[in-house]
């Protein structure tokens, strides 16, 4: 009985999606009591969708508010470090990275829709861009005196301000900024061919060559990191005029859109495409975000995370048992199209099932020769687009159209 | 050593066959549309999609196979990331340099369209090449490269050597008027090379040329020979002030002269050479078809780089930098980048715009539509072009011979997604050095064999040349 008046009700919906999310809907639902938690008999799917944007926006601001204080903690730590190297305060520091890393990597399927995280002036390129261009920030192998680092004459201050206007240009400028810089500050060239990440060791800020100036650089980057997220963070502040509010003023298709837009891109084509298929095609080992610290399968995880956190509508903060509930897609969906929402929940957990399944280290799963890695990376990846699409039905049925291309 | 060339062909048609039977996976497809078109909308044929946002230039010929996007993906991600200098870990992204011209082919080629060519009045950007050479040609007749600097200026190099100078613009200003005294001026770039003789070099020949957008060149590709020769008639014998004549180009596989259809001068043979001569030249990555970095022996010297070594100074990444198979994964990237619908062609402007584009002989040279048989059947395409060489006067010459191609000649440039360059990459520069502000600048420019046409143009109406605008607009 329920289930039919619920499809009946879907029906009319997806009839009403068809000619466009025109006005406003002219059935209107009551509101369902309070305290009743199954979903309504009769539920006002515009409200839902207002709901689901609040919570959007309120989980986002959450997210990027656990970024940043992981990437304070870190600035402690690499602080810390600087003021007395030795291997333990370096120790420190790389664990104070990997902790920042989860956050953020639950971000990013708030990009791919001009927010705030990558508009123009967007600061993603400073944040987390890659391939991070080793020779250009500090010596590599077999080139003692490259890098901005011990090139003191052409770079005598190094500063915010000289790495801002350094980074990520395709002209004679490059990536010398972000998570991946400061992991290479902190890692170095991972050049083993075996398991096994960058081992850098404390002394190339005591006693090489320009040690005092690679410290400087790496304070330089982490506080930059961190003033980088501070206004991410501001921009989803809640009562602010920001990019919330305006987020939340639009009307909801767009903005549904937006947010649709942004997983679904993460999920059929960033992550699964651009940081997974890709590097099982090309098959080079250190074709790995992360490939400095070999941190990529739990950048991989987090990023799947990223997605399930805007279907589930919940957001668990890092280190801590505080998980926020609300409002997310499921729910949203489980009213506009129960069928869908139960494919979508089932490819939700698979995907993440499947990307759990991915063994640590990356650059050793895609192995040309590891054939059950390759196996666990492939079938993660279909798994993920396929998750893809379904978030292109979803907006179907909410009469959005949902490009995931990149 | 024709493999590549053919199996890409075959690639193209498999997947417009395969689209031609595909589930429509998104509103992206042109199956939404009504089946009669009263105006012709879809430039690509079966690989048109529907987008006229700043994504339009960057979709995929749909196509639902999990491979053919695997393969696109990476050759995307290769040709949008940044490259880095070698030794670095991240192996199959480095050997950039040791000169270059920018660190990505996406710096010059924004959202696959056409970044900005200038940073400023005065000031290049990245994306502005200048082709440099000697005075003579080889027996295949390539221009000789210049001495030092080598077949293109490359202003920027790796860490701790030197970039090769910079282009100076300084702008005229040039004034006419229509025939209903309405006048108009137009800016003419004055480009210099200061450095030359600050160094004492030998003023080579150049040509400075924008980037063009990417969309379609898989659909160029298969346009058979035939019906593209069929256009031309280098000796006029019709009469109609207009010749179109093919460039015969080297091509680097095959080894001998073929028909040149790439490039604002046609002298690329196929998009597999045009994509390695393009990490060649611009990025200082190295390919099977050419394996040795770009930099002259004089370079060497003054650069302290080994000449012709596989590895000179530990700067150059694997050999080649660009593998075989991740070459033919950009060159199939480009191949599969798919052309967008044209907006308001039902409009009555943009339909009169349509016809004076016909009254005025403009189709002439930018040929509306070919119909291409490939193995998902007929499709028709509209590029806007006859991909042939036309003397386009003295005001466009770059009096710099490119193969065939004389110094005043260029190939007519497709038309197609001219109308959304505004959208995508912010700008409206036209024409090979980017010197007309808009459309209409482009057009007024056009000399030579189009002269009667821009002069027809500068005859019509107010009205009617904003007719024809829209219409261009429309593409």
């Amino acid at each position: 009985m329920f289930k039919r008046s619920l499809m009946a009700f879907s029906l009319s919906l997806l009839l009403c999606a068809s000619c466009q999310s025109s006005v406003n809907n002219t059935s209107t639902p009551a509101v369902p009591a309070p305290g009743v938690s199954a979903a309504p008999s009769t539920p006002d799917i515009e409200m839902l969708k207002t709901q689901f944007l609040q919570n959007y926006a309120q989980n986002v601001y959450l997210n990027y508010t656990d970024a940043h204080t992981h990437a304070v903690d870190l600035q402690t730590a690499v602080n810390a470090f600087i003021a007395n190297p030795d291997a333990t305060t370096l120790a420190n520091a790389k664990s104070a990275w990997l902790e920042a890393r989860v956050p953020y990597s639950q971000s990013e399927g708030y990009r791919f829709y001009d927010g705030p995280i990558d508009t123009e002036d967007g600061p993603e390129g400073q944040l987390n861009a890659w391939p991070m261009d080793e020779v250009y920030v500090d010596y590599v192998q077999g080139q003692p005196n490259a890098g901005i680092i011990n090139q003191a004459e052409a770079y005598p201050t190094i500063d915010a301000a000289l790495l801002k206007q350094l980074n990520e240009s395709g002209g004679d400028k490059n990536i010398s900024t972000g998570y991946h810089a400061i992991e290479f500050l902190l890692w170095g060239q991972d050049l083993t061919v075996d398991a096994g990440a960058g081992e850098r060791s404390f002394t190339d800020y005591t006693i090489a060559a320009n040690a005092d100036r690679r410290s400087t650089y790496l304070k330089v980057a982490t506080d930059l990191l961190v003033n980088d997220l501070k206004t991410l963070v501001d921009a989803w502040a809640p009562e602010q005029v920001n990019y919330r509010q305006s987020l939340l003023a639009m009307d909801t298709s767009t903005a549904l859109g937006k947010v649709l837009k942004g997983i679904g891109t993460l999920s059929a084509s960033e992550l699964s495409a651009e940081r997974m298929a890709t590097p099982l095609d090309i098959g080079d080992r250190e074709e790995e975000h992360s490939c400095f610290s070999d941190n990529t399968r739990d950048d991989i995880l987090h990023n799947a995370q990223s997605i399930r956190n805007v279907l589930t509508g919940q957001y668990a903060v890092t280190g801590s048992d505080t998980v926020h509930e609300g409002t997310g897609l499921f729910a949203l969906m489980e009213v506009a199209d129960p069928e869908l929402a139960l494919r979508l929940k089932a490819s939700s957990e698979k995907s993440l099932m499947l990307t759990q399944a991915i063994q640590s280290p990356f650059d050793q799963e895609i192995r040309p020769e590891n054939e059950a890695g390759k196996a666990r990376v492939l079938a993660a990846i279909q798994e993920l687009q396929a998750q893809g699409r379904l978030i292109v039905e979803a907006g179907q049925v909410l009469g959005i159209q949902v490009n995931t291309d990149l | 050593m024709k493999t590549p060339v053919v199996s890409l062909c075959v690639l193209i048609a498999g997947v417009l066959l395969v689209h031609a039977c595909a589930a429509t996976d998104s509103a992206l497809s042109p199956a939404s549309l009504p089946e009669k078109q009263a105006a012709f909308v879809t430039s690509g044929g079966r690989a048109t999609v529907f987008d006229n946002s700043k994504d339009a230039f960057s979709h995929r010929i749909p196509n639902p196979g999990l491979d053919h996007r695997t393969q696109f993906f990476t050759g995307e991600s290769l040709f949008d990331q940044n490259w880095v200098a070698a030794p670095s870990s991240t192996l199959a992204r480095d050997g950039l340099g040791p000169l270059f011209n920018a660190r990505s082919c996406a710096a010059c080629h924004g959202k696959d369209g056409r970044s900005n060519p200038f940073l400023s009045e005065t000031e290049p950007d990245q994306a502005l090449l200048v082709r440099l050479s000697a005075a003579s040609q080889n027996p295949q007749l390539e221009q000789l490269p210049h001495a030092v600097l080598g077949g293109q200026l490359q202003p920027f190099a790796l860490p701790l050597l030197k970039g090769e100078g910079s282009l100076k613009i300084n702008w005229k200003t040039v004034t006419g008027s229509y025939a209903d005294g309405t006048s108009y001026r137009l800016t003419e770039p004055v480009f210099t090379l200061p450095f030359i003789a600050e160094q004492g070099l030998d003023m080579p020949l150049f040509s400075v040329r924008q980037s063009p957008q990417v969309i379609g060149l898989g659909l160029l590709a298969q346009i058979p020979e035939s019906m593209l020769l069929g256009q031309s008639d280098p000796e006029d014998r019709d009469q109609d002030g207009i010749s179109g004549r093919p460039n015969r180009v080297w091509d680097v596989a095959q080894q001998k002269n073929v028909l040149g259809r790439f490039g604002w001068k046609a002298n690329q043979p196929n998009l597999q050479q045009q994509v390695a001569g393009a990490f060649h030249g611009d990025l200082g990555i190295t390919t099977s078809l050419f394996p040795l970095e770009d930099v002259t022996e004089a370079q060497s010297a003054i650069n302290n780089i080994a000449y012709d070594g596989p590895v000179p100074n530990g700067m150059q990444g694997s050999d080649p930098e660009l593998p075989d198979r991740l070459l033919e994964r950009v060159t199939f990237y480009i191949a599969n980048l798919a052309v967008p619908a044209r907006r308001h062609a039902e409009r009555e402007t943009v339909k009169k715009g349509e016809a004076l584009f016909t009254q005025l002989a403009c189709q002439k040279c930018h040929t509306p539509r070919y119909t291409l048989d490939s193995s998902g059947g007929k499709d028709t395409i509209a590029p806007y072009s006859d991909l042939l060489l036309h003397d386009m006067g003295p005001a466009l010459a770059d009096h710099r011979p490119d193969f065939e191609a004389t110094g005043q000649e260029w190939r007519t440039p497709p038309l197609w997604g001219i109308g959304l360059i505004e959208t995508v990459n912010g700008h409206t520069r036209f024409l090979h050095d980017g010197r007309a502000r808009n459309l209409t600048e482009a057009v007024l420019w056009h000399g030579g064999e189009a002269q009667a046409s821009q002069q027809a143009f500068s005859v019509l109406s107010a009205e009617e040349r904003q007719y024809l605008i829209e219409f261009l607009e429309s593409l």
